[in-house]
């Protein structure tokens, strides 16, 4: 009845052809708005809609994480001269599913003198980060949960977040090499946040705006790594090793080494616990890579040249969140490049390298872009 | 012993013990490092071994002499070839019998075909310690390549009892010259891949220079030999100062270095393995003709007497050391390892370094566990 | 001045080498011909061993189920592990003289360390190595093997 009521109130939906949807979602989003509003009145449309958005995003999670996960291991397995999973369902596409299957069935052992509400809690405030921060990107044109005007500094300090998690599961664990490792961890990642930052606030200067719908329409004549030439390249460089370091990646990621000592601050977790913190990691990898698509790549925008309108107009065929999802893996195919090339750091090598190195040139980059913008220099 | 072992549990302030036990993924072996630390610091490194003691010494004495070969493979399982060449010389040496020439030099082409894919599994394993952990494979698929030419020859691919006393035991098969030289020829394109990916690489410049110097000094007075010992400056190659088999016959150079950390170690290993493909190049052509055994008597009894001989095995000199008093079976058979030498300086190269240089510097001396037990 | 140099230098050459081991494994990503990976056990039909693969002592026996062991037992003699039992029997052959002959050869396959001996000096030759090598079973019992197969005789003409 619900449903009927909404397709009487719809007018935007059913006047265009449905294709249509995919290049703009926002009448589709509109309409189901409008229905609802008819239907249920302001705060019943709130909380449906809320917990609309809530459902896609925890599908949308776990769709991704299980894409994520097999991706890694092809990808892996055609770097080194090898198949990779290939037996379960055609060229292997079920191993992750049944990996899921076996983690449940792992007996969760409870630690004896572990605090029990903070060892349970910690797998959930990571993955809670990653939630949030997942609510404030843009997909596709018009498919963007909040559209805040403060849309950079929210994913920001969202994504801090995730420390605590790892700083609780490291102490709750009543383990002291996985306390060592979680510090570790934790002294990495709040390093590292800072070069982020830095990196971002390049591209705020030159896009005037911390709106994330608004970055990625000022990208419509053209991406921004392209527009703001070196200095926006270089923060790019910049975002994506520091953004690696943060979400305990590549060659950083001496906190779950097999070959050290410890396996860091998830050593005491076993099956579902497990497998929340192994999911966090690779869904915190597949945020970072899309606010790097989003605020140097041009997020949903196709590649558009400036003033050649024959080309943008091919572009444009191909709808925006199809542009979004190849950025995206763009940049996640680099992060796995880093991780299967290079050995690992160790912690003092780690930390010199973001205060003595990529702090400064971080700093000499904003000075440099906002130079730049000033004079006019970009295209 | 007992202060030593006092002086590990000391429980000053900050000090603690753990426990790199025998079950451990990048000791490459059985052997349990009990390491003292300060902080981060290494205080001392105490090695516990035996966990791997065949008693392979003792089994020789009731075993006659063609029988110890198959034992001696499975000593340095990754230098096996070269491990049956040294007892094969120490009784031909105390026989007195003379080898023919296509023995000696089928002798080298298999003892540094050995060489190489000890050095290739040796940098794979480096590699995964490090953290790259493509290195291990690309190592290994290498090394299947020399593999299949050792089994096509002899049988087996890493434990091939393929010497006995008066020589070989098959003759070549035809189809051996031919892949060698495929192999060499595929090998010099992929070496400077391997160049590429770990030795120029900017993160293994500052895992690996200034850990763990080794003094020239310290390298002789321990007695390291091979490849570590010779990036620290000791000449020490037994092909050059005391020849055998066919490598009086052909030109190569002993890498020598002289800073002897961590990375000089890695790069003298390398140049190893490109001196040996030049050995190998030199010899595949010219590979005389004769028999691949000499006639030896049914059963082989060394006259009294005393009998060493020396060999350089892909991790240092070899020393086979035979006690016989006349029978068939031997008084006494020690056999001086390569490893159980290297395994001694750790400790003194490691103190002040971090833990996770220490896996560094164990991977770099390059220690194939059951070769220190035996 | 000269540490600004430097400093620069450093990131720029530190950088350089990491994009050339970056293009090492990108070479092999994009080139899925050189995987070297053989899918097990579903290509039992055409894996071939090498001739001299060490797999497992046999003694062949040619289409009229005969083999070449006297019996001797120099092959006991020389394996180093016990690995060999001959039970030999006492037969009368035509001319009324009484020899020995092999009854059960045993092997057991579980202790063997295929040190080839027992081929190499097999006077007449009797031992070869065969190339099977799925060896697992599940009962320990079966690792011992009787080499000369049931009724078998000596071929004629062997010493």
């Amino acid at each position: 009845m619900l449903l009927n009521m909404i397709a009487a109130n719809s007018s935007g939906l059913l006047s265009a052809p449905w294709w249509k949807v995919l290049y703009d979602f926002s009448s589709l989003t509109k309409s189901i708005d409008e229905g609802l509003y008819k239907a249920l009145g302001h705060f019943w449309t709130v909380v449906t809609e809320m917990m609309i958005i809530g459902v896609l995003i925890l599908l949308f999670y776990a769709v991704i994480g299980l894409f994520l996960v097999y991706a890694e291991r092809k990808v892996c397995a055609f770097m080194q001269n090898r198949l990779g999973p290939n037996r379960l369902g055609p060229f292997g596409i079920f191993q992750t599913i049944a990996d899921l299957i076996k983690l449940l069935f792992v007996e969760m052992i409870p630690i004896k003198n572990a605090d029990g509400f903070l060892f349970n809690l910690a797998p959930f405030i990571v993955i809670i980060a990653g939630f949030m921060a997942l609510a404030a990107i843009p997909f596709a044109n018009g498919l963007h949960a909040i559209d805040m005007n403060i849309g950079v500094l929210y994913v920001i300090a969202v994504s801090s977040m995730g420390v605590i998690g790892v700083l609780l599961a490291g102490w709750s664990s009543n383990n002291k090499y996985s306390l060592i490792g979680a510090i570790r961890s934790g002294a990495q990642i709040i390093s590292y946040e800072l070069s982020v930052g830095l990196a971002l606030i390049t591209i705020v200067i030159m896009a005037g705006s911390m709106q994330l719908s608004v970055i990625v329409e000022a990208q419509r004549d053209g991406w921004f790594i392209f527009k703001g030439h070196i200095p926006a390249f270089i923060a790019f460089v910049i975002f994506l090793i520091a953004s690696t370091a943060e979400t305990n990646r590549g060659p950083f990621d001496l906190a779950e080494a097999e070959s050290e000592l410890t396996a860091g601050y998830h050593t005491e977790y076993s099956g579902i616990k497990f497998a929340f913190f192994f999911l966090a990691e690779y869904m915190n990898m597949f945020i970072v890579a899309s606010i790097a698509a989003t605020v140097f790549l041009g997020g949903w925008m196709p590649f558009h040249v400036g003033p050649w309108d024959g080309f943008n107009h091919v572009m444009d065929f191909i709808p925006p969140f199809v542009w979004y999802i190849g950025k995206t893996f763009f940049v996640i195919f680099i992060m796995m490049w880093f991780k299967w090339t290079f050995p690992r750091l160790r912690i003092d090598q780690l930390l010199t390298l973001e205060w003595k190195y990529l702090l400064p040139i971080n700093l000499v980059n904003v000075l440099i872009m906002a130079f730049i913008v000033l004079m006019g220099w970009h295209f | 012993m007992e202060e030593q072992v006092k002086n590990i549990t000391a429980d000053e302030q900050q000090e603690y013990v753990i426990n790199m036990g025998p079950q451990h993924p990048s000791t490459h072996g059985v052997l349990r490092l009990v390491v003292s630390l300060k902080g981060e610091t290494v205080k001392s490194v105490q090695p516990h071994i035996g966990y791997i003691h065949r008693g392979i010494e003792k089994m020789c004495e009731s075993i006659t002499y063609p029988q110890i070969i198959h034992l001696t493979d499975r000593m340095d399982y990754l230098s096996a070839h070269i491990n049956n060449e040294a007892v094969c010389l120490t009784v031909e040496k105390a026989l007195q019998v003379e080898i023919p020439d296509r023995i000696k030099v089928i002798r080298t082409l298999m003892s540094e075909l050995t060489r190489i894919q000890s050095h290739q599994l040796w940098w794979a394993s480096f590699g995964m310690d490090l953290g790259g952990l493509t290195c291990f494979f690309y190592g290994l698929r290498d090394r299947e390549k020399i593999l299949d030419i050792f089994e096509e020859t002899c049988g087996g691919r890493m434990l091939v009892s393929y010497n006995c006393p008066g020589g070989v035991m098959y003759d070549l098969h035809p189809n051996f010259q031919q892949k060698v030289k495929d192999f060499i020829k595929y090998f010099r394109k992929i070496l400077p891949e391997y160049d590429q990916l770990l030795t120029g690489n900017v993160i293994f410049h500052e895992r690996s220079k200034g850990i763990g110097k080794l003094s020239l000094e310290d390298a002789i007075s321990y007695g390291v030999t091979g490849p570590s010992g010779r990036a620290s400056g000791f000449s020490c190659d037994v092909r050059k100062h005391e020849p055998y088999s066919a490598y009086d016959k052909v030109q190569f150079k002993e890498i020598l270095f002289t800073e002897g950390d961590t990375y000089f170690r890695y790069v003298a290993r390398i140049q190893e393995m490109w001196e040996s493909m030049n050995i190998i190049e030199q010899l595949i052509d010219n590979i005389p003709e004769g028999p691949y055994a000499v006639k030896m008597k049914p059963v082989i009894k060394l006259p009294e007497g005393e009998y060493y001989q020396r060999v350089e095995t892909a991790r240092g000199e070899l020393g086979v050391y035979i006690i016989s008093d006349g029978n068939k079976n031997p008084y006494r058979v020690k056999f001086r390892s390569p490893n159980f030498v290297n395994l001694s300086v750790l400790n003194h190269i490691s103190k002040g370094f971090k833990i996770a240089d220490l896996v560094a510097i164990g991977g770099s001396l390059d220690l194939v566990i059951p070769d220190i037990d035996r | 001045m000269r540490s600004i140099i430097n400093y620069l230098k450093e990131i720029f050459f530190g950088v350089k080498s990491l994009l050339v081991g970056m293009k090492v494994t990108g070479s092999y990503f994009f080139r899925p011909s050189t995987i070297v990976t053989q899918k097990y056990p579903n290509n039992r039909k055409d894996l071939v061993m090498f001739d001299r693969f060490k797999g497992e002592v046999i003694m062949p026996h040619n289409e009229k189920n005969e083999h070449k062991c006297t019996g001797c037992g120099i092959c006991e003699i020389n394996c180093p592990n016990g690995s060999i039992e001959i039970i030999s029997k006492t037969i009368t052959t035509e001319d009324g003289k009484k020899k020995k002959a092999i009854d059960k050869h045993i092997y057991h396959l579980g202790m063997c360390t295929f040190c080839a001996l027992c081929v190499k000096t097999c006077p007449s030759n009797a031992l070869a190595f065969g190339q099977k090598f799925e060896h697992a079973v599940f009962n320990r019992a079966l690792l011992t093997k009787t080499l000369n197969k049931p009724g078998s005789q000596l071929m004629k003409g062997v010493e």
